[in-house]
């Protein structure tokens, strides 16, 4: 085969498409989830989805105050009640702080929601270290069921200095379609139910 | 030796011929074009006035999105491969495509993506309406069911391109005349060249950027998803990266052909033949590493908007090479203004011009005020109309002759010419007064204000269309009854081995490789 010139430019041309796909689909991704962790560019939390290493923890910095204002979204026609129940604390980086956001399904029947959390400015999005979160597994509620989410989450020493005020926000998703499309076992969250 | 064409439709469902796949590419891609003009009309026509008058707002949606498409995928990009295949062989003195059965695929699959494209627009749900950009989650999420059918298209019509672009690479790197060193080439060949290397890389994102899409919405993936831990920005991204290398893909073909045509009525050589090959390339090359810039608005870090912004102006320099060498060549040469070359000089003032408003929405702070407004829409539309548009009907007026061995209508194409230019900058010179006022894109409606500039623009876009009409009949009426001609120059000044051959054109042309000096 390669005796015949043409044909083999065509067969590297070929192999060159093949592997842009591959490059498109299964390269550019990843390379992108790892690219945004690593920056913390679009808000994006270390560890979205697992806790943070306690230890990482260092002093508590008792000479600075950092101001952490809760925001709650409901993405798209999300009908569930949802919002933080304290939407502003004053903590020294290093201090483990706990809140909670409340959560309602208004509708009558049985719903999965997930939250997705952001962080501005993104510069602070990687010293924002989560301990525990709601936000690290799915949502389930019963039809009228309500919930409180808990955070605890405590603020990097390494917090850039210029940064006095960080915002975190969770958009919650309906995933109920998915997880009956997907039909795999729901991991369950714990859950503090209030009724 | 030789033989003639096959008789009957044979002659076209089994042509290996790369004549007659050109011609069935240029055919298959001025359909798509009327057709997309056609959309075009519908969009100016409910923008004649405020209000809303003859179509639905879903269906504008659906007519903005298809008419992208068509024009992009349909028109512009198979209009320049069927250039190619006429042309390509004929300059560097081979006697056909380099793979002439896979030449006969990558053509007949295309009505098959466009049919499954189209025919949306007669299904539940309608076409797609999502911009011709699918941004996701429009796309996936909020997409109407027929978006798997745009999806198939999409790939069907990638697959065309990779192999059109595999056949164009393998035939000018492996077929040339002996004696025609890479730097001899013709820079229309050369051009191609570049382009099939950029379509090779990034038709296949984009296949990749629809599959997951695909999977997205029909096997519960979330790639694109942020419920499930995906993003809607990574489509932007992998969008962007097969979409700022596809605008090049359209215009460095057209670079091609203006580098032909000005040299001819010109009566001199080209100016500065080796720094357009280079230039060429860098813009090439370059269009890998600017894609952010049609997402200024996305949220970047300042550091990402001044890194795109820089190497996004950076592109000027290249395309300035280019443009000055045109103007140096007509320097002081013996111009006369033929029809072919009253488009190459539109090209390239118009072009320019276009050139200038994108260097304007290069610049990060400026581009957030003039995002999404008809600004864009002017400035794209004088990129991809009086760049590639214009520089397509150049090298048909150009090439016909030469092809059909009969005569145009030089009055008529003069005409056509006039009407054109003026059409084509009546319709769009108003969107940037109307963009910098304001007017957001995409929208079946808008308010008051802009009502006399949009009445403008719609009589303008009426003239262009019928102007297109008229080109349509000059080019049928040449090949039936055009006067005609046996003079293997046709034109006086035109230098390349595409003119050492009889006129018209023998089916069978270089059998035997002509002596490069």
């Amino acid at each position: 085969m390669a005796a015949n010139p043409v044909r083999k430019t065509a067969l590297w041309l070929l192999i060159g498409g093949v592997g842009m796909f591959g490059f498109a689909m299964f390269i550019m991704p990843p390379l992108y989830d790892v690219f945004c962790e690593i920056t913390g560019l679009g808000g994006k939390t270390e560890g979205r989805y697992a806790e943070q290493n306690a230890a990482q923890q260092k002093e508590i910095d008792l000479e600075r105050t950092v101001k952490v204002q809760f925001v709650s979204t409901n993405n798209g026609a999300m009908p569930w009640e949802f919002e933080p129940l304290t939407y502003e604390v004053k903590v020294h980086p290093g201090q483990p702080q706990k809140i909670a956001y409340y959560a309602r399904n208004t509708t009558r029947r049985d719903m999965v929601a997930q939250a997705i959390p952001s962080v501005t400015p993104i510069s602070a999005a990687k010293f924002l270290r989560k301990t525990e979160c709601f936000c690290f597994n799915e949502q389930p509620l019963k039809a009228g069921e309500a919930a409180e989410l808990p955070l605890v989450f405590f603020i990097d020493a390494d917090l850039p200095k210029t940064v006095n005020t960080i915002t975190l926000s969770y958009t919650l998703f309906d995933i109920t379609e998915q997880k009956v499309a997907q039909k795999r076992p729901q991991k369950t969250a714990t859950l503090a139910t209030l009724n | 030796m030789a033989h003639g064409p096959a008789k009957g439709i044979g002659r076209w469902l089994f042509a290996t011929n790369h004549k007659d796949i050109g011609t069935m590419y240029l055919w298959f891609s001025f359909a798509m074009f009327l057709l997309g003009g056609f959309f075009a009309m519908v969009i100016r026509a409910e923008l004649f006035e405020p209000g809303m008058q003859i179509v639905k707002p879903e269906f504008f949606n659906q007519m903005t999105t298809m008419h992208g498409l068509v024009m992009v995928f349909g028109a512009i990009m198979p209009a320049f491969v069927g250039l190619a295949n006429w042309l390509i062989p004929m300059q560097i003195g081979a006697p056909d495509m380099a793979l002439p059965r896979m030449n006969n695929l990558s053509f007949w699959i295309l009505p098959f993506g466009f049919a499954l494209l189209a025919s949306t627009l007669f299904m539940e749900g309608g076409a797609p309406n999502f911009g011709w950009t699918f941004y996701a989650p429009l796309s996936t999420t909020y997409a109407p069911p027929t978006v798997n059918f745009f999806i198939f298209g999409i790939h069907i019509i990638g697959a065309s391109s990779i192999m059109g672009s595999i056949n164009i690479i393998a035939t000018t790197t492996n077929l040339r005349a002996p004696g025609m060193t890479l730097m001899k080439m013709p820079l229309f060949a050369w051009t191609w060249l570049i382009t099939a290397f950029l379509l090779i890389a990034v038709m296949p994102v984009l296949a990749g950027a629809v599959t997951m899409m695909l999977m997205d919405i029909n096997f519960g993936t979330s790639f694109f998803n942020a419920a499930g831990g995906g993003d809607p920005v990574l489509f932007q991204h992998v969008f962007w990266f097969f979409g700022h290398p596809e605008v090049y893909i359209i215009i460095i073909p057209a670079f091609g052909v203006i580098s032909a045509i000005i040299p001819t009525f010109s009566r001199k050589p080209l100016f500065g033949y080796s720094s357009m090959v280079y230039a060429t390339s860098a813009i090439a090359i370059l269009s890998f590493v600017v894609w952010a810039h049609h997402m200024f608005t996305v949220g970047m870090p300042l550091a990402g908007e001044l890194y795109f912004m820089y190497a996004t102006l950076l592109i000027a320099v290249p395309t300035g090479v280019k443009v000055f060498n045109w103007i140096t060549t007509m320097f002081r040469g013996a111009i006369t203004y033929e029809t072919p070359m009253l488009f190459a000089i539109a090209f390239i003032i118009l072009f320019t011009l276009g050139g200038f408003t994108g260097l304007m929405l290069a610049i990060a702070p400026a581009d957030i005020q003039y995002h999404d407004s008809y600004f864009v829409v002017a400035h794209f539309h004088y990129v991809m109309v009086a760049g590639a548009v214009f520089s397509m009907t150049a090298g048909v007026y150009y090439w016909l002759p030469k092809w059909c061995g009969r005569m145009y209508n030089e009055t008529l194409g003069k005409v056509q010419f006039w009407i054109s230019f003026i059409g084509f900058n009546v319709t769009f010179f108003p969107q940037h007064f109307l963009g910098l006022a304001g007017m957001p894109r995409r929208y079946a409606d808008y308010s008051l204000q802009f009502a006399d500039w949009n009445m403008v623009s719609s009589i303008g876009a009426f003239i262009y269309g019928a102007s297109q009409l008229l080109f349509l009949y000059n080019v049928i009426s040449t090949i039936r009854s055009g006067e005609k001609t046996d003079d293997p120059k046709v034109w006086e000044g035109a230098e390349g081995l595409e003119w050492t051959l009889p006129t018209p054109a023998p089916f069978h042309t270089f059998s035997t490789p002509p002596e490069i000096k």
